[in-house]
């Protein structure tokens, strides 16, 4: 019975794994589409999400299967455990580069404005936490899974700053308001995404050392 | 009393009970061979403790140590102490017919007397000199009912204990033990014989003794020790190897050598 087990945990490790790379190349495709506002791009990211979807659902189902059925314990159980959780944010992360896509989209049919905010540095921060969060939960890195976490408050500074300076352009240029929300929507994607980038660390955490660091609480 | 064990231990912050039962430096030999070494066990009131561990590991010969059963097996010899409210139970005044009136036993296959149920019940009460029936009733009926088995027998108590199922049979063993009122109940893999049903239903009325009796149980059912009990604890090779809040075992255990083993990944 263990034997069959560990092949249905090696199993679900290679899934979410893919999982992790089609997130993670969504996520590029998505900074691609805020530098180039290539409005195909676009519609290709949104397109392509449900293939996210059906992966999640898919990982949920073999990991409540396992759960049925072997009643695991120990590392096992919290592997499992973090699986299921992971796949959760994997998931909407696909999501968070979706709603970049549309907001870009957005910003595409609109007339050029010679104002933009630089989300090439925020994007690039964004998607290291990712690849190293999944790093971290292929080496069960715990290291790494903390310097993620660190990680995370560098990218909420890049919103502030993104917030105050297009506040301070839609106070100049009112007309403009619908295209500035958007662009400052932008920024609130790229953050959450980095949250739940955070939140694969955490769970890695969980995953190794049996402790729950969510809240702060490490 | 320290713990001098020195199994890796998970502290139990919650646990204030009284101490009931304690092994200490307990060794044991079944002639030269030593199947118990430098075992330190702890046992609290009102809680459920399992040992777990792989066949040949000692735990079945260290439950059998606390009610001084291993006795009836000439070439074996005990080292060290087993304290039952701080009390030695090796010690050479100890009357081990009483001994294991305070600390029943329930073994692994159901094995009432080819009696009545209730002779199978009162059995016990009268080897230890009860006489009076109206008393010896009133305990039959009170123990049948601790056993969760007096609603299912109430009309034939004077049919014999041989026709009942397997999961009955064994409830009236629990509550044959049950009606001399010890202190301890010690359960040798209780469920092992019986089918998922019966099995629940023991481990429901487990759930209800442990409010009036200390329970040291063994079992090979890896959930059922998870299921039914505060504190868990791993025999390897005669050695207690760790010792804990059986929630905390079971989800982040400290030894890796635990881990293999409740993963299923030697054994």
């Amino acid at each position: 019975m263990a034997v069959h087990l560990q092949k249905e945990l090696d199993k679900i490790k290679k899934r979410i794994l893919a999982l992790g790379a089609l997130v993670e190349e969504r996520v590029h495709l998505a900074a691609k589409a805020i530098e180039s506002k290539d409005s195909e791009l676009c519609e290709r990211i949104i397109r392509q999400d449900h293939d996210v979807d059906e992966m999640e659902v898919e990982i949920e189902e073999e990991c409540l299967k396992i759960l049925a059925l072997h009643q695991p314990v120990a590392i096992d159980l919290r592997f499992i455990i973090a699986v299921i959780k992971i796949n959760n944010d994997l998931e909407r992360i696909g999501d968070q580069a979706v709603n970049i896509a549309q907001r870009v989209a957005f910003m595409a049919t609109r007339r050029p404005y010679e104002f933009a905010f630089d989300y090439s540095t925020m994007a690039e921060k964004s998607q290291d936490m990712l690849r190293k969060s999944l790093d971290a939960l292929v080496n069960f890195d715990l290291d790494l899974a903390f310097k993620v976490m660190t990680l995370d408050d560098e990218v909420d500074r890049l919103k502030d700053d993104a917030y105050d300076r297009i506040k301070a352009e839609i106070q100049k240029h009112p007309d403009r308001v619908g295209y500035l929300i958007n662009m400052l929507l932008v920024s609130r994607h790229l953050e959450r995404l980095a949250d739940h980038a955070t939140n694969i660390a955490e769970e890695v955490v969980y995953l190794v050392e049996g402790e729950i660091v969510r809240h702060g609480n490490f | 009393m320290s713990q001098t064990t020195e199994a890796v231990k998970i502290p139990d912050p919650g646990s204030e009970r009284p101490l009931k039962m304690a092994s200490e430096h307990l060794n044991f030999f079944y002639g030269d061979f030593e199947a118990l070494h430098d075992v330190n066990l702890e046992f609290y009131e009102n809680e459920v403790t399992a040992l777990i561990g792989p066949s040949g590991c000692g735990k079945s010969t260290y439950l059998r140590c606390l009610n001084r059963m291993n006795d009836l097996i000439p070439i074996s010899r005990v080292e060290g102490k087993i304290l039952l409210d701080g009390d030695d139970i090796y010690a050479p005044d100890v009357d081990v017919v009483s001994l294991r009136s305070r600390i029943g036993m329930v073994f692994q296959k159901p094995n009432p007397f080819p009696k009545t149920i209730f002779e199978n019940i009162a059995y016990g009460m009268k080897v230890n000199g009860l006489r009076k029936k109206s008393e010896i009733e009133a305990r039959v009926e009170q123990s049948l009912l601790q056993a969760a088995l007096w609603d299912e027998v109430k009309d034939r108590l004077d049919d014999t204990a041989l026709g009942l199922s397997g999961g009955q049979q064994q409830r009236l063993c629990i509550a044959r033990a049950l009606a001399v009122e010890p202190e301890v109940l010690l359960m040798d893999e209780p469920c092992s014989a019986l089918d998922p049903i019966a099995t629940q239903k023991i481990e429901e009325l487990i759930h209800q003794l442990k409010e009036l009796y200390t329970i040291i149980i063994v079992t090979h059912n890896m959930q059922q020790a998870a299921r039914v009990s505060d504190i868990t604890a791993f025999f390897y090779l005669g050695k207690l190897i760790e010792i804990g809040v059986t929630d905390t075992l079971f989800t982040r255990p400290k030894l890796k050598q635990t881990e293999d083993y409740i993963t299923g990944r030697f054994g």
